[in-house]
């Protein structure tokens, strides 16, 4: 009986049904908050015509953005993705498709759809080239533009500490959209820096509680820091 | 004179009352957190998940679980608190956030502004910038009041793709501090030794001057 006892000791059984023309929604804030060794997997899968929702496409060597190398990716729903050459290269090409989505849009969207909300109406976007074609609706005097829900065929999650039950808890700003990719997938896969005994995280404390994760594999991790900026000690 | 960026930012600073939670945006905007009055305390969100932003880290601190919405290493004050982006724009979009201070290419005497993309020029994104237009209460534009070629950035209508509709109710230049109401820019402030004229020039949506329009104070 494996019972709750959700981890997985290799990333192919991780990734085990991840096929070509998928959806994935991947946790992440630039570099901070990825499941390094996940993507490295779906790279070594070869993959390809992946729809990919992260608030970033990381950059060229790194995160994300080892997708771009082999052209696995089809489509990217983001809200900035400035920071990698190729990204630009295949953008301009045609190869790869660009849906930018304002960044608290794209947060709520993934909440909405693990929350089984299909769509929400937001002020964000109203009068830009992000509300065009969008329903528009008026509350209390002051026009929304409605948004639809995001869920993926997976989610890819970062943690930083998760019990063999799938219960998470994330370390300073690296949980950022992890919470809210890991309920939005009909597959999520939780990478974890360390794992746990159930019992061992206060239940109180748990961010993200085991009910969304389907799998759980232990990770090794570079954390490379995008843009390292220091003071002095003096200062 | 026209005001260096780092005077604008002190300009800027002014505008925080005593217990402000202020969103700075990157660039110009980031650079007020360093002339917070003295006797007032304002809290920093950084929209990625972080209310109570500190200075950057010494290398001893440094942290790459720690960042900032620029994907700057940074460190929290005491009594911060992180969370998911979700919840961070809960509280943007909530209308919890008191001030937001961010750049823009263009605004209008409609209060609209544009700060996110040039058409034919590589888009990258809007990041967190259209829900903090769309959900703060006071939102404050921080730019040069014209273009490298000298051209007004203060119109009438924005001619770029838009960030929000609306939503600007101050901005404050490198030659003046100006309110948005009732279709207008209205002159409040001019920077130390800048002439009406030389605002009324390079503003080119309808302005409105009343009065002798004082020159900005700079408290140290």
């Amino acid at each position: 009986m494996a019972g709750f006892n959700k981890v997985v000791h290799s990333y192919a059984d991780a990734l085990a049904g991840l096929s070509n023309n998928m959806t994935i929604i991947a946790g992440g804030f630039g570099l901070c908050g990825i499941p390094e060794g996940l993507i490295a997997h779906i790279r070594e899968m070869g993959v390809s015509g992946l729809t990919v929702v992260s608030n970033n496409c990381g950059v060229d060597d790194f995160g994300l953005g080892i997708l771009l190398q082999e052209r696995q990716i089809k489509k990217m729903i983001a809200s900035y993705v400035g920071e990698n050459a190729l990204f630009e290269q295949q953008l301009l090409s045609g190869e790869l498709e660009v849906e930018l989505t304002p960044q608290g849009t794209l947060a709520e969207k993934m909440r909405a759809g693990g929350a089984g909300i299909p769509a929400f109406y937001t002020a964000t976007g109203y009068g830009t080239p992000v509300g065009e074609g969008k329903e528009v609706r008026e509350f209390n005097g002051r026009p929304y533009i409605m948004e639809e829900s995001i869920t993926g065929d997976f989610a890819i999650v970062k943690a930083w500490k998760a019990d063999t039950f799938g219960n998470c808890v994330y370390r300073h700003t690296a949980q950022n959209f992890n919470p809210m990719a890991a309920t939005a997938g009909k597959i999520t896969v939780v990478e974890a820096e360390e794992i746990v005994a159930p019992g061992s995280l206060n239940p109180a404390h748990i961010h993200t509680p085991g009910i969304y994760v389907n799998r759980v594999i232990q990770g090794t991790f570079e954390k490379r820091i995008e843009r390292k900026v220091t003071r002095s000690k003096e200062n | 004179m026209a005001l260096s960026r780092e005077q604008i930012a002190m300009r800027v600073a002014q505008e925080f009352k005593d217990g402000d939670y202020v969103n700075l945006g990157i660039g110009i905007p980031t650079l007020a957190a360093n002339y917070v009055p003295k006797d007032i305390a304002v809290m920093l969100q950084s929209e990625n998940g972080l209310l109570g932003m500190g200075p950057y880290p010494t290398e001893a601190e440094l942290d790459a679980d720690m960042i900032n919405a620029g994907k700057e290493t940074v460190t929290s004050i005491t009594g911060a608190c992180i969370f998911n982006s979700a919840e961070s724009f809960a509280m943007i979009r909530g209308g919890h956030v008191d001030i937001t201070v961010l750049g823009a290419f263009e605004v209008d005497v409609s209060g609209n502004i544009a700060s996110w993309m040039i058409p034919g020029k590589l888009v990258k994104g809007m990041g967190g910038a259209m829900d903090l237009v769309a959900g703060a209460q006071n939102i404050i534009v921080t730019m040069t009041h014209a273009n490298k070629h000298g051209e007004s950035k203060l119109l009438d209508a924005c001619t770029l793709p838009l960030t929000g509709v609306n939503c600007i109710t101050r901005i404050i230049t490198d030659l003046a501090v100006l309110k948005v109401a009732n279709g207008a820019f209205h002159l409040l402030e001019r920077a130390p030794g800048v002439s009406v004229e030389e605002i009324q020039q390079k503003t080119a949506g309808k302005l409105i001057v009343e009065g002798d329009v004082p020159e900005m104070q700079f408290k140290n």
